[in-house]
């Protein structure tokens, strides 16, 4: 067990001048350089994926240097939480919109049916943009859970 | 830009039932926002999408019964080579059907049970992972492509880890049930995720009509005579596969998982999700190496697996101290029945494998619910818990002693129609090793109920001042629609056995 004494996880480091400024230096940068990675995705390498870990980056990193509870007062778990669903009910809405339109389910061709080449494209991206919200928002729920130090073992309960 | 919408909603009812469960299960995580009675929105909204899901499913296989033909949908309209097809035949049309049914009556038997056994602040996220999981076994039976069944079965398999996890507020031994489940559950899926490798090494193609073909061509040009690949691939699928419908030696994960796990899973899972391990099984050894690759041999080795799976796990449930272990033991045992008929490979086997999927599902379902009730009612699932409860939830435990019967196979009941059709297949073939040792499984049963049926009528409480009510209506008419379902197949199995049959003949089509 960590003696009380040595404070939260992250206060030190948030007392730090050079992290402090190095970070907020490089966590827009970080953030543009993950846009452009989710934007690019569909006809470069890249992609939701991809994207949506760096964008995570900045976050996890603003999280290690201002401290976790900095970033959950932030960015509240309830609305990381919204933006998991969020960013998959996009994808799958994309899809649904070309089965709407007449086509089958994911049928991007379907969403301009008069330049079916045009439709892919914009299909694709638009997945891709959901599959970057859905993954940068499930990285810092997972950086939030591994970091919270709440005990889930309740008061009076033998640990296992 | 007007809409234009189908023209029959009906050609798209494949991916219909995936996208249901699949966005209700997001949608519900928003109920988490509402401040008060945010859990009966939950379920009344998973009860909704489960209810369309069963008007879907049930739809589909009359339209699949009526035309003769299979519904095929092609997702992105790509062709099947290359894209994502779904399609719904004789057999995965009746398989969706059982588990849009158990869903459906699991998600309205679940309001009070999570209610009591779930931290009012995760309802929201309990009937949100709850409705990905059915999305996730419905869509491994749905789909014809073999990377999606892994893509699908991986959904289905984290969501049910969470479900069993998320007993942990009631017992804490949840936890540790769990985390075994997903390692074992993972290398199970690791073993199939390398055999569909192998096959797509193989013929170069996903979707498992055109590997059928692709491996039928090569047999014909004597390719696979001395091929190894088509062997490690079976192999690896095979036991990838009984780890993850839990056959005898590989079902080590099961009973912890099944008896910690809270009670409305308990219900889902069992029912549903090793039977669609066995669903994916019978997909792989019929429609994939059907007639190609001779896999009597090796199947002969899983009827082995089955007849001990059979008489151990039987045995091992006579002797357990908790209500829940007991049935989860005595899954195992019923999976190994459904394995041994089709590991027969004749018409009355595969039959009987078929039909048992379906009567497995609503006895054991009915009976787990009925064990739930009593750990809401008395608190507990131990055999102390249910000393004399007889007297006091009637009703419940009336159920459970009728199903109890069904495990049993007593005549009129559906176990009883599927080992008949079982000890047929087995005569046909003239093992009546396997005969012996079907009706030896049905006495062992008759000594675990027994022993169960004597503690719950003639038991006498240890504190007769504790009181216990009957279980609300909204368990006893699940329960009861089960039960009484798995008695009435069994007076009238004439639509159940149609439907079988008519999966059976599909699957030997090829011929093994």
């Amino acid at each position: 067990m960590a003696s009380p004494d040595r404070g939260r996880p992250g206060e030190q480091m948030s007392q730090q001048t050079l992290l402090r400024v190095v970070a907020k230096m490089t966590i827009p940068f970080i953030l543009v350089f993950g846009v452009y990675v989710i934007l690019h995705g569909e006809i470069g390498p890249g992609g939701g994926f991809q994207g949506g870990v760096i964008l995570a980056a900045a976050f996890i990193l603003y999280g290690l240097v201002f401290g976790a509870d900095e970033l959950r007062r932030r960015i509240p778990p309830p609305i990381i939480d919204a933006c998991m669903a969020l960013g998959a009910l996009f994808y799958a809405s994309v899809g649904l919109a070309s089965l709407l339109r007449g086509g089958t389910f994911l049928d991007y061709g379907m969403l301009k049916p008069h330049h079916a080449g045009d439709g892919e494209a914009l299909g694709m991206s638009l997945v891709e943009y959901g599959v970057g919200l859905t993954v940068c928002s499930v990285m810092v729920t997972i950086y939030l859970m591994i970091s919270e130090r709440r005990s889930t073992i309740r008061p009076g309960e033998e640990g296992l | 830009m007007e809409l234009v919408l189908p023209e029959a909603i009906h050609a798209h009812l494949p991916v219909l039932v995936v996208l249901l469960p699949l966005f209700g299960g997001l949608l519900a995580l928003f109920t988490g926002l509402i401040q008060r009675g945010g859990g009966f929105v939950a379920w009344l909204w998973s009860a909704i999408i489960t209810g369309l899901i069963l008007v879907c499913a049930a739809s589909m296989l009359f339209e699949v019964h009526t035309t003769g033909e299979a519904m095929v949908y092609r997702l992105g309209s790509w062709p099947e080579q290359y894209g994502i097809g779904y399609s719904v035949d004789a057999l995965n049309g009746y398989v969706i059907l059982v588990v849009a049914i158990i869903g459906f009556l699991s998600t309205i038997y679940a309001k009070d049970s999570v209610m009591a056994e779930i931290a009012r602040d995760r309802h929201h996220l309990f009937y949100s992972v709850w409705l990905l999981a059915i999305a996730g076994l419905i869509g491994i039976t749905v789909t014809a492509d073999t990377f999606n069944i892994y893509v699908l079965l991986e959904i289905s398999s984290l969501t049910v880890y969470t479900l069993v996890a998320l007993g942990g507020d009631r017992d804490r031994r949840a936890l540790v049930a769990s985390l075994k489940y997903l390692i074992l559950g993972s290398i199970g899926a690791t073993f199939i995720l390398l055999g569909i490798g192998y096959l797509l090494m193989l013929t170069g193609t996903l979707n498992m009509n055109d590997m059928h073909e692709q491996l039928v061509r090569m047999h014909q040009s004597g390719e696979l005579a001395n091929n190894r690949t088509v062997f490690v691939s079976f192999a690896l699928l095979m036991v990838g596969l009984s780890l993850k419908m839990a056959l005898f030696p590989l079902h080590l994960w099961l009973p912890n998982a099944y008896t910690y796990a809270p009670s409305a899973v308990t219900a889902l899972v069992a029912a549903t999700a090793t039977k669609v391990g066995v669903y994916m099984t019978f997909r792989f050894v019929f429609t994939i190496y059907g007639g190609v690759y001779d896999s009597s041999a090796d199947l002969y080795f899983l009827g082995l697996c089955a007849c001990a799976g059979v008489v151990i796990s039987s045995m091992a449930a006579i002797r357990q101290m908790n209500v829940k272990k007991v049935l989860a033991y005595s899954s195992v045992g019923q999976i190994a029945y459904i394995v041994l008929g089709f590991s027969l490979a004749n018409e009355s086997g595969v039959t009987a494998s078929v039909i048992h999927i379906f009567n497995h599902a609503l006895i054991k379902g009915g009976m787990f619910m009925a064990v739930g009730a009593v750990a809401l009612r008395a608190g507990g699932t131990k055999i102390e818990d249910f000393k004399g409860i007889g007297r006091k939830m009637p009703l419940t435990m009336a159920a459970f002693t009728v199903g109890g019967c069904g495990l049993i196979g007593v005549p009129l009941t559906a176990g009883f129609i599927s080992k008949w059709y079982l000890v047929v297949g087995a005569m046909d073939e003239g093992y009546w090793g396997i005969a012996f040792i079907v009706l030896l499984g049905g006495v062992l049963a008759l000594v675990y109920i027994w022993r169960l049926v004597e503690i719950i009528w003639f038991g006498k409480p240890d504190d007769p001042t504790k009181q216990v009510r009957e279980a609300p209506l909204s368990m006893l008419i699940p329960m009861w629609i089960l039960i009484g379902a798995s008695v009435a197949f069994g007076v009238d199995a004439g639509w159940t056995a149609d439907s079988a049959h008519a999966a059976a003949e599909l699957l030997l089509e090829g011929g093994p």
